[in-house]
């Protein structure tokens, strides 16, 4: 899916929806999961003009750190939805991945960490 | 409800980014049926207003439920929000109703989290069943149960622990969600349970 879409580019579609993600449901990494952070790379790279607007928005309002699902939430999209098109971003190199998901219990250390956290409130 | 935290007002719709020092996010599922304090639990321990996504649940995983009405196909909107904790770590706070129907809408969310926070309405007992059910039967998640105090409610902890015929040492706390105090106290409880379970220790 998707072939028309070059590593460089984007196309913008007057289509909301999944059509803007070339029919995809799945992104192309699985490593994306709502709590995911990310942030927009600083390196003054401007996205492609056919880019989508979609794609600008996401990178616009993640300047700064954010997890997909804030994106999602901040775009009204899909966090599903959000998930396809951040991980094309971090395909391109628009996009950094600041901490991965688990898929698994988090460690004791981490645990123990957030518990203190907690405490301090 | 909206934010407790104190970070001042935002301009509505601008992104509230983490500090730059945060380098991870661990997240809290929030689970119970309709009306229950899930939404309110969230705003008042979350340092930003409460978000929301929306997520498409299709035909085959809806039960009957009024408030869905007939439709093939709808989207229920998932609240959650987000507390910094420890200076590097960000913790997300994920509502969503636990049934069965709306299984498929979370069991991706339940993968590497911390917990369960189950709320529940004394009132409305036999609603948290099936959310315990499904958390039993679909997770291996640590799980904590908040009797939120709503007036007029009963907060027996004992009596609601007895009633859901929890497993032994599953905490149950009881408190006014909209105060953050409270909330946080009802996290503490899940996060030291899970702590616990994974090997260490938290005295409380």
């Amino acid at each position: 899916m998707a072939t028309q879409t070059p590593a460089d580019g984007y196309r913008d579609h007057p289509v909301r929806s999944y059509v803007l993600t070339g029919g995809r449901a799945h992104p192309s990494r699985n490593t994306l999961r709502p709590e995911t952070l990310l942030c927009a790379v600083d390196d003054g790279r401007e996205l492609p003009v056919g880019a989508g607007r979609h794609e600008r928005a996401l990178l616009e309002t993640c300047r700064g750190t954010l997890a997909l699902a804030e994106l999602a939430a901040y775009l009204s999209l899909p966090t599903s939805l959000a998930a396809v098109l951040a991980s094309d971003l971090v395909d391109a190199g628009y996009l950094t991945i600041r901490s991965h998901g688990e898929h698994v219990l988090p460690g004791v250390d981490l645990l123990e960490e957030v518990l203190d956290g907690l405490r301090r409130f | 409800m909206g934010s407790a935290g104190s970070e001042p007002a935002a301009v509505t719709g601008a992104a509230l980014h983490l500090a730059p020092t945060v380098e991870r996010s661990v997240k809290v599922l929030v689970v119970g049926a309709y009306g229950v304090g899930k939404t309110t639990l969230i705003g008042a321990v979350s340092e930003i207003p409460v978000l929301s996504t929306e997520e498409t649940v299709t035909a085959a995983s809806l039960g009957v439920d009024p408030r869905l009405g007939d439709k093939s196909t709808t989207t229920v909107a998932m609240d959650f929000g987000r507390v910094t904790v420890g200076g590097s770590t960000a913790l997300y706070l994920f509502g969503t109703p636990g049934q069965k129907r709306f299984w498929d809408l979370w069991v991706g969310l339940a993968d590497g989290a911390v917990g369960a926070l189950v709320v529940v309405d004394t009132r409305r007992l036999e609603d948290s069943f099936e959310v315990l059910d499904q958390l039993e039967e679909h997770t291996s998640l640590p799980v904590a149960v908040v009797v939120n105090e709503f007036p007029g409610a009963q907060h027996s902890t004992d009596a609601v622990r007895a009633a859901l015929d929890l497993p032994a040492g599953t905490p149950v706390v009881s408190g006014d969600l909209r105060e953050r105090r409270q909330a946080v106290e009802a996290l503490k409880a899940l996060v030291a349970h899970a702590v616990r379970l994974a090997g260490g220790s938290a005295a409380a």
